[in-house]
């Protein structure tokens, strides 16, 4: 009988503490102490980072902080009225024009994407989603601004579309993928064409995904701020007019941030509390409205 | 056309390809109609690829290709002016994991296949739906519940929702590739007892890794293996006399 069967003859449930169950347990304990640091680390960051902005910001949150704009050269009382408008004004549009393309492209990619051609376009998506959102600004401008002399909240919402597509080509993309084989074999075998198929059964049943992607992409491009400085570029006055320039809650944060003027220091607090709680909510929504189409996978 | 009333399926040298790798070499059968065919074999043995040649369904696999004549109720279904979706119409297909669509109820299941073929609306349309339900010995487990998701059933239920699925188009034929062999026993048990009723009114080709199940509601079994066809005949013949060595090992489970 060898020693180790010998071992486990006499000690049948409480095996002895060789080194090597010791050391097996100090780096069981070792990694999840590791893991926990952190995660109170990262959890910790954005607590911080939230409680600060709430803590300067929500003092200064009132009803004319969305109804005003901002008083000429420091007078007292204002808002920043004009910058919601304009985000949602910009949101809007990035979304019109952005969506379409990027859930077209995503579908293509992940029905009919065997080939070059399909593994290219992927590969340029790909690249999209890591350029700095600056030069998509610096590209609109020149196509957009340049030649119409003028700012407008057009140019600035075609920016923001242009960084939405890579997002949702990529979101679009992945969530389709997951989507069974079997379901498509099941509806392929009752006769429908791929068409039907794409339509009828595959989206439907990753239509969950597809929207949560929309909604994060939006979320994200509520924050850029680099690419509507030259596009967009902001106002203090309101405006609907997409012709023209239009402010954003972003570009609104950073002009008044080195506002000479207290007030409009604290107005900037104010709005950035409005932005992170604006893709809070997002966030929440998403969840929400989603719940109702789970798929259960056996 | 005598002939044609006599054979629903008639396969002559079919061939299928993986890419480059051959799974089924020159097959040739002949099936009767309103019977239950079974096809055995062990793992591998090209089995499920030839039921899938039957309506069309191997192709969808990427690379995958199939060439030879195989003629459903006398129709060539690989001639170039047939479309893969219209055959498909014609014959009804029941996977080995229950598949119903996840965000649709039963209801909507059901109806699916008519109504992506336009073939019924309205009250027709329901009355198809229950008409396959009932077939499918469903009905009486759902019909105060059609509107609630498909992915409530039981794995049984599952199954025999895909099986009114199928039927709810009418074929002809239908295809199941191991129906029962994700159920547990006592739905196994139904789901045999539907083919031995829906036999009455379809051609049933029932593709099972199970000898037994094969010996119980097969009228006629084929003997598959590396591709080929080794015996075909009357069931209880080929498990009590079969002719070839390769199918004696088998059926008396030399190998599985």
């Amino acid at each position: 009988m060898s020693a180790v069967s010998q071992v486990y003859q006499s000690h049948p449930f409480h095996p002895p503490l060789s080194i090597l169950t010791v050391r097996r347990r100090i780096s069981n304990i070792l990694a999840i102490v590791l893991t926990t640091i952190f995660i109170l680390f990262t959890v910790g960051i954005l607590l911080y980072l939230i409680s600060y902005v709430l803590v300067q910001g929500l003092h200064f949150i009132n009803l004319d902080f969305f109804t005003q704009v901002p008083t000429p050269d420091g007078a007292p009382g204002g808002g920043m009225g004009q910058s919601v408008q304009g985000t949602l004004i910009l949101v809007g549009l990035a979304t019109l024009m952005g969506v379409p393309l990027g859930l077209f492209t995503g579908i293509y990619l992940s029905e009919f994407g065997q080939g070059h051609f399909a593994a290219s376009i992927r590969f340029l998506v790909d690249i999209l989603t890591g350029i700095p959102t600056i030069i998509f600004g610096l590209f609109v401008w020149g196509l957009i601004v340049v030649p119409n002399h003028s700012f407008s909240g057009f140019a600035g919402g075609m920016a923001l579309g242009i960084i939405m597509v890579p997002i949702v080509t990529r979101t679009t993309e992945d969530i389709l993928r997951l989507v069974p084989r079997e379901t498509r074999e099941a509806s392929l075998a009752l006769g429908a064409t791929e068409s039907q198929t794409i339509l009828r059964v595959v989206i439907p049943s990753a239509l969950n995904g597809i929207i949560t992607g929309i909604i994060l992409a939006m979320a994200r491009v509520a924050g850029e701020t680099a690419p509507l400085i030259m596009t967009a570029f902001g106002t203090t006055y309101w405006n609907a007019d997409i012709t023209q320039p239009t402010d954003a809650l972003p570009l609104g944060i950073y002009n008044f941030s080195h506002s000479p003027y207290q007030e409009q220091v604290n107005q900037a607090y104010a709005g950035a509390f409005i932005l992170i709680m604006l893709i809070f909510l997002t966030s929440f929504a998403v969840r929400w409205a989603t719940k109702g189409f789970e798929q259960t996978n056996r | 056309m005598e002939q044609e009333q006599k054979v629903a399926v008639h396969v002559e040298h079919l061939n299928a390809w993986y890419g480059k790798t051959q799974a089924l070499y020159d097959i040739n059968l002949t099936i009767a109609p309103l019977s239950v065919t079974a096809f055995i074999g062990p793992s591998g043995c090209g089995k499920s690829t030839i039921l899938r040649c039957l309506n069309r369904m191997h192709e969808e696999v990427p690379r995958a290709s199939a060439a030879g004549l195989v003629q459903i109720e006398g129709v060539n279904i690989y001639a170039h002016s047939i479309k893969p979706m219209y055959i498909r119409l014609h014959i009804g297909m029941v996977f080995q994991q229950p598949n119903p669509l996840p965000t649709r109820s039963i209801w909507e299941n059901v109806a699916i296949g008519a109504q992506i073929n336009g073939l019924a609306k309205g009250k027709a349309l329901h009355e198809r739906v229950e008409r396959s339900l009932r077939q499918a010995a469903l009905w009486d487990e759902v019909k105060d519940r059609l509107h609630s998701s498909a992915t409530t059933l039981s794995g049984g239920q599952q199954q025999r929702l895909c099986i009114a699925r199928a039927l709810a188009t009418e074929p002809k034929i239908l295809l199941m590739d191991e129906p029962a062999s994700a159920l547990d026993p006592e739905s196994t048990f139904k789901v045999e007892e539907l083919i031995q009723e829906l036999k009455k009114q379809y051609t049933v080709i029932i593709v099972t890794h199970n000898m037994q199940q094969a010996a119980r509601i097969g009228d006629t079994t084929a003997f598959f293996l590396k591709g080929h066809v080794i015996e075909f005949g009357e069931t209880q013949h080929l498990f009590t006399h079969p002719q070839k060595q390769e199918t004696e090992y088998y059926v008396t489970g030399r190998f599985s």
